[in-house]
């Protein structure tokens, strides 16, 4: 079967279900008594073992299969959760996800699982995965897989059930035993599956087909049928057929599925039969109900970004056109079109919405993974860490989440290496053991803002600087006049690294430097505070390259500018006899403040049909905590727009940040309050 | 020059007040019409500024400007040769956009050293057909990013 075409769509469910275990474990590890988190762990691990199983990937399938039983055993409270359990199956789920990165890397997905393995065995066994590997062996001869089912099938096979189990079509495996003296074997096969044949659809048999008809069993064979009549109704059809001594019939679903290679087709003929309804019956119940509780809680669908940006492209003509549509529709003053066009308009406005919303992922997909990891470290470290996220809805542009991950995994791995400090260094210095680490996100302007903030030791300067001396980094000259943040961001210069011994988290090698480079190809910047002792914050600035932002347009004689809503504090109208003079600046005074007046009209040297008014709009914007209020002609409104980068020709315009494509199909441009106020 | 260079190539043929100048065909994307078109603030003189063309931001400069001749009202035959250079992506205003013709290869020659005014910094050659003189522009001079020079900052002491 092609399989290429599902490549995608099966590692991206493999990720988003590997994912689920992490989150899942971690909240297992809270409430280690929860059967509820338990069930959902294993669902996820079900389906990912089907999954894996159906694409031919078998050191997936088999060691999601042994951690599912490791799973199985904790539901039915055959095994109490502890830490060290935990551990073994987030090493299984560590490979699994190694596995699948490897084929989303064009890889086999193949690997040595079997330390994983044989630990979850020995768990399984309610043995701790601890004690010496000598007795793996045993229980691995023990642990040897169910053999609930006596056919084996192959991927193709499981398919079919599978799709037909969808379809509402049953499969059955019937283990048909012929009387002894039954003289013409071949003849009965014959006739067994005419009878099979009528009721729905045979898909296997074993021995083959053509080994039944040259008579090549013994008493016995089986054959998997998907149909919609009853097992009763079959039972009752084939007792029909003389000489049929006895039927066993067992009903098939992903649960009993092992993954067994096909060489024991052979050797499964009768007399194991028995054993297998047995164990059918002994299967618990659960097993078999886990298919059908599918997870209802995200459908989605997965879009090319690319085929989005056409879509947008296209849908912004479409505004244009519209823009058209409702000047013609008021000159020609038609009651009946006018209609029509602004009903047009509203759906092409929440369709607008809907397009612009789709580029945009919430930055939870990239902090889910960090739970799980400051768990290892801090295990790693022998550190107390408690990591706070907050702001994970934060939209951002897909690009960008694409590329956030690396960065920020060094800043964490950072801040718990070096920031926080041992739990007795803590207490040592008056603090709970515990250490906070808050992971935050938010927009600020035509900004994401991403702080990695730690309640640690802090940054010593004068450590850094004397480094930074030691590696020639900076001059002695340099050193003095450094301020403290100038010193802190020492620390990105390549080649530093403040440790006094390299560590096996943080000190592989590659220092801070990767991260800022990383973050300024992205066009954003990275900055740190600091307070010995007290802790320091990270903080990441991104531009938002293709996302929409709320503004507020204003006018400046007949041009139209946008000013990203989260600069703006507030708007004002004053009164001229308000503005004040200081240092040849304008200023007002805005809640006991004050704040200087900047003119756009100047700053952009918009031509200027000069008119004075006794009353002047300002929008009061902010950087930080400094602030300034802009001078326009009047305000036009609260929009969301879509960001547009002014191409690769225009790079650095002054105070703008880009532009936006307005209902009319014109351009406005974007105001860099950043770079307004100094 | 490859064999592929030796056979005629079109050229897109443009006015700028009386003369005909020519770019070849493979550096246009498209000839617009002139639509509205957003002033970019401190920016090079020749930058009229931005336009939509079909939901990508584009910029616009004027040839005129660029070339040191007087500015012209934009009329009906007013085009926008959207011409793409390297990952760039630049509108030139035009006085009108008309012909497209083939030239071989060998009948480009260097520009006249006479010429002397701005605009020669800006000609690869030039080819004549029949009594037609087209100019062919430069187009990497043209936009050059380094005459972009937009002002300093004027930010405030906040």
């Amino acid at each position: 079967m092609e399989m290429n075409q599902y490549l995608e769509v099966f590692i991206e469910e493999s990720k988003e279900h590997l994912q689920a275990c992490n989150e899942q474990l971690l909240e297992l590890e809270k409430n280690p008594e929860d059967i509820k988190i338990v069930n959902e762990i294993f669902r996820s691990a079900h389906t990912l073992k089907g999954m894996s199983a159906t694409m031919g990937y078998e050191d997936l399938a088999n060691l999601t299969h042994q951690m599912e039983n490791v799973l199985d055993a904790i539901r039915n409270q055959k095994i109490k959760v502890n830490a060290e359990i935990l551990d073994v199956v987030f090493l299984a789920v560590d490979d699994l996800e190694a596995m699948v990165q490897s084929i989303a890397e064009g890889g086999d997905g193949k690997r040595d699982v079997s330390e994983a393995v044989e630990k979850l065995m020995l768990i399984e066994k309610g043995e701790s995965p601890a004690q010496s590997s000598a007795r793996a062996e045993t229980a691995a001869a023990i642990a040897e897989p169910q053999g609930l089912i006596k056919s084996t099938y192959d991927d193709f096979e499981w398919t079919v059930i599978q799709q037909s189990k969808e379809q509402g079509f049953e499969s059955y495996e019937i283990s048909i035993a012929l009387r002894a003296d039954c003289l013409l074997k071949a003849a009965r096969v014959y006739m067994v599956f005419e009878v099979l044949e009528k009721s729905g659809e045979v898909i296997k048999a074993t021995p083959s087909v053509e080994q039944l008809e040259e008579e090549q069993f013994d008493q016995g064979f089986s054959v998997t049928i998907v149909t919609k009549e009853t097992i009763e109704d079959i039972r009752q059809k084939l007792l029909n057929v003389s000489e049929v001594e006895r039927i066993e019939v067992l009903p098939l679903s992903m649960g009993n599925y092992s993954p067994q290679k096909a060489a024991k087709v052979e050797e499964a003929a009768l007399p194991a039969a028995e054993e297998s309804t047995e164990a059918a019956s002994d299967m618990p119940k659960e097993e078999k109900k886990a298919p059908a509780a599918k997870q209802v809680s995200n459908k989605t669908i997965r879009v090319n970004i690319e085929r989005l940006d056409i879509l947008m492209n296209l849908f912004e003509e479409l505004v244009i056109d519209r823009g058209r549509l409702e000047q013609i529709s008021k000159e020609l003053n038609n009651q009946e079109l006018h209609e029509t066009v602004e009903h047009m308009s509203r759906i092409s406005g929440d369709l607008q919405n809907i397009i612009l919303n789709m580029r945009m992922v919430p930055i939870e997909t990239v902090f889910n993974r960090f739970p799980r990891m400051v768990r290892q470290l801090a295990r790693d470290l022998n550190k107390m860490i408690n990591l706070e996220i907050v702001g994970a809805e934060t939209e951002l542009d897909r690009t960008v989440i694409d590329e956030i991950g690396d960065p920020l995994v060094h800043l964490i791995r950072n801040a718990l290496d070096h920031g926080v400090e041992t739990p007795e260094v803590r207490k040592e210095n008056g603090k709970s053991e515990e250490g906070n680490v808050v992971l935050k996100a938010y927009h600020s302007g035509n900004h994401v803002f991403i702080e990695i903030e730690d309640d640690g030791a802090g940054i010593n300067k004068e450590k850094v600087i004397k480094k930074a001396l030691k590696n020639g980094i900076i001059t002695e000259q340099t050193a003095s006049t450094l301020t403290d943040k100038q010193a802190y961001e020492l620390i990105f210069a390549s080649g530093f690294s403040t440790a006094d011994k390299i560590s096996d988290v943080s000190g592989r090698g590659v220092g801070l430097d990767v991260v800022k480079n990383t973050i300024e190809s992205l066009g954003g910047s990275v900055s740190i505070d600091s307070k010995v002792g007290q802790g320091s914050i990270f903080s990441i600035q991104l531009p938002l390259t293709l996302s929409i932002i709320s503004v507020m347009l204003i006018e400046i004689e007949k041009e139209k500018y946008a000013i990203p809503l989260s600069s703006i504090i507030e708007t004002a109208i004053i009164r001229k006899e308000d503005i004040l003079s200081a240092h040849n600046q304008k200023v007002i005074d805005f809640r006991g403040k004050v704040v200087p007046l900047l003119s756009l009209k100047e700053i952009f040297e918009v031509p200027s049909e000069s008119h004075e008014d006794e009353f002047i709009s300002v929008v009061i914007v902010r950087k930080g905590e400094r602030m300034a209020g802009l001078v326009v002609d009047s305000f036009i409104g609260q929009q969301e727009v879509v960001l547009k980068s002014l191409g690769n020709y225009l790079t650095s315009v002054f105070a703008i940040s880009g532009a936006t494509i307005l209902g009319d199909g014109q351009v406005a441009l974007i105001v860099d309050c950043n770079a307004l106020i100094k | 020059m490859t064999e592929t260079a030796a056979a005629d190539f079109k050229l897109i043929v443009f006015q700028l007040k009386d003369k005909e100048y020519a770019i070849p065909v493979n550096q246009v994307r498209s000839i617009e019409k002139v639509e509205h078109i957003t002033r970019v603030p401190r920016t090079a003189g020749f930058v009229k500024g931005v336009i939509n063309l079909r939901g990508i931001v584009t910029p616009i400069i004027s040839l005129r400007s660029r070339f040191n001749l007087e500015e012209a009202e934009y009329n009906e035959h007013s085009r926008v040769i959207i011409a793409v250079l390297d990952d760039m992506e630049v509108g030139l205003i035009v006085d009108s956009a008309n012909d497209v013709i083939d030239v071989a290869f060998e009948s480009i020659e260097p520009p006249p050293e006479v010429i002397g005014s701005e605009e020669s910094n800006f000609i690869k050659g030039v080819t004549k057909i029949e009594k037609r003189l087209f100019i062919l522009i430069d187009l990497e001079r043209v936009l050059n990013p380094e005459e972009l020079t937009a002002q300093d900052g004027r930010g405030i002491a906040g």
